[in-house]
């Protein structure tokens, strides 16, 4: 009696692909893909190098139009927005670049400052407010501020590159290996990062990675895509789409394979 | 994650591809595909025949012809972008002061002093056929003239192409390569409106102040090679050399600046933005914008001049007399 009273409510969906082609050069990257990412999921997408993630993930936020199909933000079709529309949908973005691409010819604030000082009217002191928060959050002191992008490790560059994604509190956030090239230590304080970011935020991720660790313990939905050339006949290039408790125990062998790192037949086949 | 971009596409840019690459995409497919008919002398079945041959060069020479045709198409696509942001929305002062000094300003040193050294070398040169002919009071018209109608404004653009435009390449093109333009993008900013429009604003408005600078230095450094070292009569230095010089000299020659700094910026944004991947070919952008820039000084400097005599034979119908 009291299980009909209850309604589970599904979370609505923020990005759906439909049929989404990516073409380039007559050479098929991804191939009919059709997911839909609900408001609030993380998704981590893993797959080999060459398998079309990043693609994938460019596909999202309309860096890359698609060639066939369609990436709907909320009701919008990205690829039909004209480019001030596309500006206005993608300020609702945050991007974490693998190499952080943050601007060379600006400091530390004035790079996690851009974003509002682009698309908000906030006066100097709401930014500077907002900016040392940002910094803070991230767990670096405000001694980084004057400083400039080369001056700074590896792992402080992505800190800065996430508080910069995150100052307008977009609704999606898309990291691009966002662990790629750090210690263990730092992946995890990263990992962590993006951890604290889902709980302070009202956010939906997307996180393209290498790193099972990551899609592990960040995720709560994993995607593992597979390069079309390589797929056999008739087969989705999503070879997994789950949990990540699930991947350890995936039918499918390449899935195991990919997530236990071995290499296989794959040295034969690079060999020839 | 750069991985997928270089094995599908070597040759086209690093990341999302550039907003205007369409064009050249589909020529390198077109690249490809002709030539497969043409690939069976590879496979060993004896030298090609003539019409193959003829065939071949058709293919190969067509491909440049149509390559060519889609890079001048990307170009103006690129330019008419840039314009219509200029005419939408003005770039921040700050930015735009940034750009007005890293172009202008710091150009003026080194174009001061190309244009003094051009001045003493036109003297030098032309010094001993007018002392020949017992003119050589009359130098300053010779030197005075092409400084103001013709290097100036050359010289002006090329060190601009040099200093500025090459650097304006390697930049954009590092920008390109390091997702920095990715990420204006994903911040809603447009890389065109915040990274072209103050750069071709700085080059258009400042390169007439650099040729006028370029004009003047060239002619003191011609005074100063003709009186103080030939020991020329100072006075009648003078008095020819602003006889020769009319208004519509120097207008020509800072009008004509315009359209060179005009196409410095457009050819070198155009470069970086479309920079391929890694440090070759930020390299390789830089240079190129430096050599077509300065290949399209030469043509539209020739171009300009042609209908610039028009003009010039219409307000001075007898001509100036020089000597």
């Amino acid at each position: 009696m009291t299980s009909a009273s209850v309604r589970i409510e599904t979370p609505p969906t923020l990005i759906k692909v439909t049929n989404l082609d990516v073409i380039f050069n007559g050479q098929s990257v991804l191939n009919d893909i059709n997911l839909s990412i609900a408001t609030g999921q993380t998704v981590a997408v893993i797959g080999e190098s060459g398998c079309g993630k990043t693609v994938f993930m460019k596909s999202l936020v309309g860096l890359i139009p698609p060639t066939r199909g369609s990436v709907h933000f909320k009701q919008d079709d990205l690829a039909h927005l004209s480019a001030s529309e596309l500006s206005d949908v993608r300020r609702r973005f945050g991007f974490v670049f693998q190499n952080a691409a943050l601007f060379d010819s600006m400091s530390v604030f004035d790079n996690v400052a851009f974003p509002m000082r682009q698309s908000t009217d906030e006066n100097e002191e709401q930014i500077r407010q907002r900016v040392y928060a940002h910094v803070r959050e991230v767990g670096l002191p405000e001694t980084v501020m004057s400083k400039r992008p080369s001056e700074l490790s590896g792992g402080m560059r992505k800190r800065i590159g996430l508080a910069r994604a995150i100052i307008l509190e977009p609704e999606l956030v898309v990291y691009d290996e966002p662990t790629t090239g750090l210690d263990p230590i730092m992946s995890d304080v990263i990992n962590e990062l993006m951890l604290e970011v889902r709980r302070r935020y009202p956010v939906t991720s997307v996180i393209v990675t290498h790193d099972m660790r990551t899609a592990k313990k960040v995720a709560d939905r994993v995607l593992m895509f597979y390069p079309f050339s390589r797929r056999k006949d008739g087969e989705s290039q999503i070879l997994y789409d789950g949990s990540p408790a699930g991947l350890d125990d995936a039918d499918d062998k390449r899935v195991q394979q990919f997530v236990r790192g071995e290499a296989g037949e794959r040295i034969t086949e690079l060999a020839n | 994650m750069s991985d997928t971009w270089e094995s599908l596409d070597g040759s086209a840019c690093l990341h999302s591809p550039p907003k205007f690459s369409v064009m050249s995409l589909s020529v390198s497919t077109h690249n490809d595909s002709p030539q497969q008919p043409a690939g069976d002398h590879s496979v060993g079945q004896g030298a090609p025949s003539i019409k193959e041959m003829l065939y071949g060069w058709v293919v190969q020479w067509g491909s440049a012809v149509v390559a060519g045709i889609s890079v001048v198409g990307d170009i103006a696509m690129f330019a008419w972008e840039m314009l219509k942001w200029m005419f939408t929305r003005l770039p921040q002062r700050g930015t735009l002061l940034i750009n007005f000094y890293q172009i202008g300003v710091l150009s003026l040193p080194v174009v001061a002093l190309t244009g003094t050294f051009i001045g003493m070398v036109l003297a030098v040169q032309s010094y001993y056929q007018f002392h020949a002919i017992g003119l050589e009071s009359h130098l300053g018209v010779v030197i005075n003239t092409s400084l103001v109608r013709e290097l100036g404004p050359v010289l002006a653009a090329t060190m601009l192409a040099g200093r500025v435009g090459s650097a304006m390449a390697a930049v954009l093109g590092t920008m390109r390569v390091t997702e920095q333009i990715d990420a204006l993008t994903t911040m809603g900013a447009d890389p065109i409106h915040y990274l072209v429009v103050p750069r071709f604003l700085a080059c258009i408005l400042l390169i007439p102040a650099l040729t006028i600078m370029a004009d003047f230095m060239g002619i003191v450094g011609g005074y100063f090679y003709c009186v103080i070292v030939l020991d020329i009569d100072h006075a009648s230095y003078l008095s020819h050399s602003r006889d020769g010089v009319v208004g519509f000299d120097l207008f020509s020659g800072i009008f004509k600046s315009c359209f060179f700094g005009a196409m410095i910026a457009v050819v070198s944004c155009y470069q970086g933005f479309h920079c391929k991947p890694g440090a070759e070919g930020v390299g390789k952008a830089a240079t190129a914008a430096f050599v077509y820039s300065f290949v399209m000084i030469l043509a539209i400097d020739l171009f300009l001049n042609i209908i610039l005599d028009k003009f010039y034979a219409l307000i001075y119908p007898s001509g100036i007399n020089l000597l």
